[in-house]
């Protein structure tokens, strides 16, 4: 057979279509601008350094951890709105289960994954079942959610925060694990980035190197054809909605090792940045395209907006509006690249 | 060929109908496909083509009548019990995730693993390799199989599909009106593909309203209309003006044909 030598010949014409494929190829663009602007703007010389990155690390990592699975989801044609309460939900729960139960600090963390996943299972079930829109059931939980959090947490104790898990047994160790800080190049970086970045190779190779992966995107483009195909769509859905509550509730209970306590409002409207980076990262809202390391890359675009902002000493509130524009324009130059890459037809 | 004729059909409809409370939407059919021959089924809208074939892919069961696979007699309960029998369906626009890649798609839900099977790792080389080499061999000469299907054109979309049935072991493929939503020039792509299966020992169930396209390839042509068989024919012995005739309901044709010219006198 000659005909697969053939190879070769091809791979010299597409590198550029190649590159044009991939989707996260705009966010990588507008990541190198952006970091680019805020170096110039700077006003104390530590952007571009590696205390500046220790800063976007800080902020962009539990943000980057959660949209990597939200992205995920969205490759398979469904959105959780109830990621970003979740957070929260998990943070409390581990507090009390701490404080008020007496657990160690591992066994809670435990709990509370496993809740995690049933919850998210249930979010997975009820849009199957109902066959309503993930957006509904999510935001329903969403609310669900943020209404427990705030009476549950008033009802144990009396407050509006969770407080004293550090005298949790395991403490230290889980700490250690999950929310102390590494000393680099004379930085100290949060240990949650060395969980962002071992979360995007994982969440990357799951996706393009696994049966799992092909059935992600077949879900999300095109579910009758998975369908007939023999791809079990239903449990794709599923096993991504429990992937991403869990991986929202190892951030909150990372949050909470770190600030040693929650509020009950914690994480309330987090979930639109994860949509937003996993967006920003090339994931088609229509499900059926995207990647983990353009999600990561969303975050990091984020990061650069929080600390590159305070840093030009610009008025942090205009934060958020920074973040809308970026999503406008990474969302139509997204779309244009993808437009080149396919050609003409369609 | 006659040595394929001398053969036991692969697969035979002996009255088989189906109604659907008091509508009856099939009656008394009876069909016989042999492997390495194309047989048609035509049909106007409406004639039970499509009743026809979901009773064939394991959609929809019978309410009459026996069908039997290589002699024997058989039911279906769902599509996965006719692919388990080698009875594939390529439909004509559900086939494929336009977003995903041919090398993808041609293994979609039946992806060649690697190591450790229960962790599901692609064998992303062996699955690129074999699509193309798969596609060639049906005469599909595709520059890349990491392009998005969506990119190709409709017939090659058709072909691709054909080529995936026939490789996970298809022994009867069935083509629901491949040709119907694509010009002249990709229908006569997908038709090449249709032979191809055909030389690989494949016995094709060609479903169309379109007599030209059937003539074409076929071996054996079934006509459906309201329900019934109205008519078969074996290549050979019947011309294209006969399969149209037959097709369109002979009389019927003829009455328009008069109307029409009267019309076109004024």
């Amino acid at each position: 057979m000659t005909a697969v030598k053939s190879d070769e010949r091809l791979q010299r014409v597409s590198i550029v279509t190649k590159a044009l494929r991939r989707p996260e190829l705009g966010a990588l663009i507008g990541a190198l601008v952006i970091f680019t602007i805020f170096a110039l703007v700077d006003t104390t010389g530590q952007f571009a350094q590696l205390q500046g990155a220790a800063g976007w690390t800080h902020f962009a990592a539990p943000i980057g951890i959660v949209s990597i699975f939200v992205a995920l989801l969205m490759i398979a044609g469904e959105f959780d709105l109830s990621s970003g309460v979740m957070v929260g939900s998990a943070g409390l729960l581990m507090g009390n289960l701490i404080t008020e139960a007496g657990m160690g600090v591992f066994p809670a963390l435990l709990v509370t994954l496993v809740f995690a996943g049933l919850v998210g299972l249930a979010n997975g079930f009820l849009v199957i079942r109902t066959g309503l829109p993930s957006f509904i059931v999510t935001l329903a939980t969403f609310f669900v959610l943020k209404g427990v959090n705030l009476a549950v947490t008033k009802l144990i104790t009396g407050t509006v925060r969770v407080d004293g898990i550090d005298t949790g047994d395991g403490f230290e160790t889980a700490r250690a694990w999950f929310a102390t800080k590494v000393e680099f190049g004379g930085a100290s970086f949060q240990i949650s980035v060395l969980w962002w970045i071992g979360f995007t190779i994982f969440a990357t190779w799951l996706l393009t190197r696994t049966t799992f992966g092909n059935w992600i995107f077949a879900s999300g483009g095109d579910a009758n054809a998975a369908r007939n195909a023999g791809v079990p769509v239903a449990r794709t859905k599923m096993t991504l909605f429990v992937l991403t509550s869990m991986a929202a509730a190892l951030v909150g209970c990372m949050t909470l090792l770190e600030l040693r306590g929650m509020q009950a409002g914690q994480g309330v409207g987090q979930e639109f940045f994860y949509i937003i980076a996993a967006a920003v990262g090339g994931t088609l809202l229509t499900g059926g395209a995207g990647s983990a390391v353009g999600a990561s890359i969303g975050a990091a675009i984020m990061g650069f907006a929080a600390i590159g902002i305070p840093y030009a000493l610009w008025d942090q509130d205009w934060v958020a509006t920074f973040l809308g524009v970026i999503l406008f324009l990474a969302v139509l130059v997204n779309t244009w690249l993808s437009k080149q890459a396919k050609g003409a037809r369609k | 060929m006659n040595a394929a004729k001398s053969a036991d059909p692969i697969l035979e409809m002996k009255g088989v109908g189906k109604a659907f409370g008091n509508v009856v939407a099939l009656s008394g059919i009876d069909i016989a496909v042999y492997p390495g021959q194309v047989t048609c089924v035509l049909g106007d809208n409406g004639a039970g083509k499509s009743t026809l074939i979901k009773i064939l892919s394991g959609v929809h069961k019978a309410s009459e009548g026996e069908f039997l696979i290589s002699g024997q007699k058989t039911e279906f309960n769902s599509p996965r019990d006719a692919m388990a029998k080698g009875i594939a369906t390529v439909f004509q626009d559900l086939a494929t995730v336009p977003l995903m890649s041919v090398w993808r798609n041609f293994f979609l839900g039946n992806e060649p693993k690697k190591w450790w099977k229960p962790l599901g790792i692609l064998d992303t080389k062996l699955a690129k390799d074999t699509a193309k080499a798969e596609l060639l061999n049906m005469g599909i000469d595709l520059r890349d199989t990491n392009q998005a299907i969506g990119t190709l054109s409709g017939g090659e979309r058709q072909a691709v599909a054909i080529a995936r049935a026939v490789y996970f072991g298809a022994n009867v493929l069935i083509l629901d009106e491949p040709t119907s939503a694509l010009g002249v020039r990709q229908s006569g792509i997908v038709l090449k593909y249709i032979l191809a299966a055909r030389e690989r020992g494949v016995a094709v169930i060609f479903i169309t309203h379109n007599p030209h396209h059937a003539f074409l390839v076929g071996d054996h042509f079934y006509l459906l209309n309201r329900g019934r068989m109205t008519a078969s024919f074996v290549r050979e012995k019947v011309q294209l003006d006969e399969l149209i005739q037959a097709m369109a309901g002979g009389a019927e044709l003829d009455t328009l044909t008069h109307e029409i010219s009267i019309i076109r006198q004024d």
